[in-house]
């Protein structure tokens, strides 16, 4: 397990006082100026070195990204956006970071923003996280008034943080989306080119990251890149927050070591799954985009992006969907397809139509009535819709379905079957694609 | 995605922001760039929805498409698009209850059940106005599940009897305090706490243990950075809406910012102000929204007849006033304006 002194959130919980006195006691805020005048390229350097992958699901190296802004500002003002627009099912971190330990992400913030040149940073939270909001304008307001950010403050990069919400559309979690929507606009992916760090907010150079990522910057420039590189494998270095939710005994947001092996991370922190571990049907391990593992692959496989990636699925979010025995898996996986439904913004119709095929399809054979030929169709549908679309939304509608029929395709012919038996077989009526 | 329309009928046909809401309003357009104000249509509209008994109404997204100078249509398509603005009347405590699958395993369908019988079909409002439910996706508090967001705040870990009591206090008028409905610290496991026990971490030792920075340059490079400790407090007040907008009349009204006449350029003629309700509906012409019709309003113009009467001279002012290039021939606010005129007369 995690060594308490090696973690960064260490008021995940809330149980300590999360303004700033305490914050600085356990230590936000330390050293700020001086990782400032390190210069821009130090802090780069470092964070390229600790390894540290973007937290929001892509996995994207975030000290590269952070160099993609223009090296001078011309005409046009850089701004840092950071996405703390939550809405993954299975993900609920980022949340206990902006209520719990907001100073960290504000912190954060300021020296990724000095980093990209920039002087203004929006945070973009989801629309339910009011009481989240609110901590996170006090927080903002702590900050203005001991003058660790605002014009002329104590470390000599003037700067501004504004707080911005949305109202309740998961696509604006997507950068681009995001960006649309901070301008006023509806949350509608844009194609890229151009990417945000040529064309952004505004059309202006802009840098999207996500909470976390934003948050564990200055623990990982005060303790050392190597520090922070101790943890986790080649290539998946450093600690994460879990959220584990479903069938476990004691569902929980935890910060580990990446690459924690899945049965130990559930065994260790969760009480274990429901009814033990031979009770375990399939484990989502990041969130509903990617394709969920049954329990033989749950058995040994470690926490990370690559290990994840070789057996198919990813590590996303790091939010973790365990489902028991009792779980009808169809249904499950249905419920998720009728999410992507009600989320996509409606502007590709790969997405906009499949989506919702996918899902009555999905309704249909989670009862048995469905033919055989369908599974082979469904898959094939979920192939059209991936990779068809401007942004990732259509794939992580299809990746679960997909995930669905590579492990459980026995299931669903089982159950179109048995179903057949109880009713005299009537072709082609009631069960035709539509 | 979802098909949204608005309840035209209930929505009645004015709105105006309480008046505590003006500073919050204020507030916000303060975080945006002077010529970016639509940035602030989301919060804008949230604001206007809590102003609205929780929802919104067609005379409150003309209310902030008028404050932030947007055409009707930008902030419909907004209001439209996002499912947190509901487009009907909603019960006082309005339960929002997650029903994805993280919830759904942790028995969110139950919990539908609940809101059935205790409130009835999602959407509607029970017959003492205290209640209504709806089912949205992932609220964001997997690890708490199931749960539900009942106007502002999270009520986590429900079984169905905690949601039934719940409830049964909110029709009766009991607030109930948001939170977790199990014995357990928020986001961490049930029961004793296995990780962040140890106290060094709170005691103060944390930064005080680390004195410099690892890996620092062997040569500092240069930085703009400023002086540290330059504490000039420097608070700057956000000017009000109301202010910002009786100074933007006075600018149209000054006579120093008209364009100069010419033979080519002539400010049309201007009318006397007619007594309230007598003047034409000039929005009727297209092209011309609420911030035009105000503007032609302070120069004088009040009727088709007097737009229908405009030759190239008047149009030519109009435009360079209007900034336009063009647009008033383009979208042929004259013709219009005869037409309509026709029809007043008739």
């Amino acid at each position: 397990m995690l060594e308490d002194k090696d973690r960064i959130f260490t008021n995940l919980y809330g149980r300590e006082d999360w303004s700033l006195e305490a914050a600085k006691k356990r230590g936000a805020w330390h050293l700020t100026r001086e990782m400032l005048q390190c210069g821009q390229d130090w802090i780069c350097d470092q964070i390229k070195a600790s390894g540290l992958r973007g937290r929001g699901g892509a996995g994207f190296p975030t000290g590269l990204k952070w160099t993609f802004m223009p090296k001078e500002v011309k005409d046009r003002p850089h701004y840092l956006v950071v996405n703390a627009d939550e809405s993954e099912p299975g993900t609920c971190k980022d949340r206990d970071i902006m209520r719990h330990d907001p100073h960290l992400l504000i912190e954060g913030c300021l020296v990724a923003s000095y980093a990209m040149r920039a002087h203004k940073c929006y945070i973009y939270l989801r629309g339910e996280y009011i009481y989240e909001r609110e901590r996170m304008e006090a927080a903002v307001k702590e900050a203005y008034e001991a003058k660790l950010i605002g014009k002329d403050n104590v470390h000599g990069w003037d700067f501004d943080v504004y707080i911005h919400h949305g109202a309740g559309a998961y696509i604006c979690g997507e950068e681009t989306a995001l960006l649309e929507s901070l301008e006023g606009k509806k949350g509608q992916p844009r194609l890229k080119p151009p990417f945000p760090a040529n064309a952004g907010l505004y059309g202006c150079p802009t840098t999207v990251n996500n909470v976390e990522s934003i948050a564990v910057a200055p623990t990982i420039l005060r303790r050392g890149a190597e520090w922070f590189s101790s943890f986790g494998r080649d290539n998946n270095k450093g600690t994460k927050v879990f959220c584990i939710s479903g069938h476990v005994n004691k569902p929980c947001n935890v910060e580990e070591a990446m690459s924690i092996p899945m049965k130990q991370l559930i065994e260790e922190h969760c009480g274990g799954v429901r009814g033990g571990w031979e009770n375990l049907k399939a484990v989502i391990p990041g969130g509903s985009s990617v394709p969920l593992l049954p329990r033989e692959i749950c058995d040994d496989v470690l926490m990370d992006f690559d290990a994840l990636r070789e057996v198919k699925s990813g590590l996303g979010t790091a939010g973790m969907i365990v489902m028991d025995n009792s779980t009808d898996v169809v249904k499950g996986i249905a419920r998720i397809s009728y999410f992507y439904r009600h989320e996509s913004c409606g502007q590709c119709t790969p997405c906009r139509e499949g989506t919702g095929w996918m899902w009555r399809v999905l309704e249909r054979m989670a009862d048995g009535k469905a033919e055989h030929s369908e599974i082979d169709m469904l898959l094939d549908v979920a192939g059209q819709v991936e990779g068809h679309t401007i942004c990732a939304l259509g794939d992580a509608a299809a990746w679960p379905v997909q995930g669905l029929i590579r492990h459980f395709r026995h299931e669903i012919e089982e159950r179109i079957s048995n179903y057949r038996i109880g009713k005299p077989l009537v072709q082609g009526a009631s069960v035709a694609a539509e | 995605m979802a098909v949204r329309r608005f309840d035209i009928e209930a929505g009645g046909d004015s709105f105006e922001f309480a008046a505590e809401t003006e500073d919050k309003i204020s507030f916000w357009l303060g975080k945006y760039p002077e010529d970016r104000k639509r940035s602030a249509v989301i919060p804008l509209l949230w604001l206007a929805q809590k102003d609205n008994a929780g929802w919104l109404s067609e005379p409150a997204m003309r209310e902030v498409a008028e404050r932030l100078e947007m055409p009707y249509i930008r902030v419909y398509e907004v209001a439209t698009f996002y499912t947190m603005f509901r487009l009907k009347p909603v019960g006082k405590h309005h339960v929002q209850l997650c029903g994805t699958t993280p919830c759904m395993l942790r028995g969110a369908n139950d919990l539908k059940e609940v809101c059935k019988s205790k409130i009835g079909k999602p959407f509607q409002v029970n017959e003492s106005g205290r209640l209504s439910w709806e089912e949205v996706e992932c609220l964001g508090a997997c690890v708490n599940g199931a749960m539900v967001q009942i106007n502002d705040y999270y009520y986590e870990d429900l079984s169905t009897d905690s949601l039934a009591e719940i409830l049964d206090k909110l029709e009766n008028g009991v607030d109930v305090e948001p939170g977790n409905f199990v014995a357990r610290e928020r986001s961490a496991p049930e029961g004793d706490a296995i990780t962040l026990i140890d106290s060094a971490l709170y005691d103060g030792s944390v930064p005080t243990g680390i004195s410099s920075l690892p890996n620092m340059p062997s040569e500092m490079p240069e930085t703009s950075l400023k002086a540290a400790g330059k504490v000039t407090p420097a608070v700057k007040k956000a000017k009000s809406v109301k202010a910002e907008k009786v100074a933007a009349e006075k600018a149209v009204k000054a006579a120093d910012e008209m364009p100069e006449e010419s033979e080519t350029q002539k400010r049309p003629e201007a009318a006397e102000a007619p007594s309230k309700g007598a003047a034409d509906d000039l929005e009727a012409i297209s092209g011309i929204g609420p911030v035009l019709a105000k503007k032609l309003n302070s120069l004088g113009i009040f009727y088709f007849s007097q737009i229908a009467g405009w030759g190239e001279a008047e149009m030519a002012w109009i435009d360079a006033y209007l900034s336009f290039k063009g647009r008033v021939a383009r979208e042929g606010w004259i013709e219009q304006a005869k037409e309509l005129a026709e029809k007043g007369k008739s």
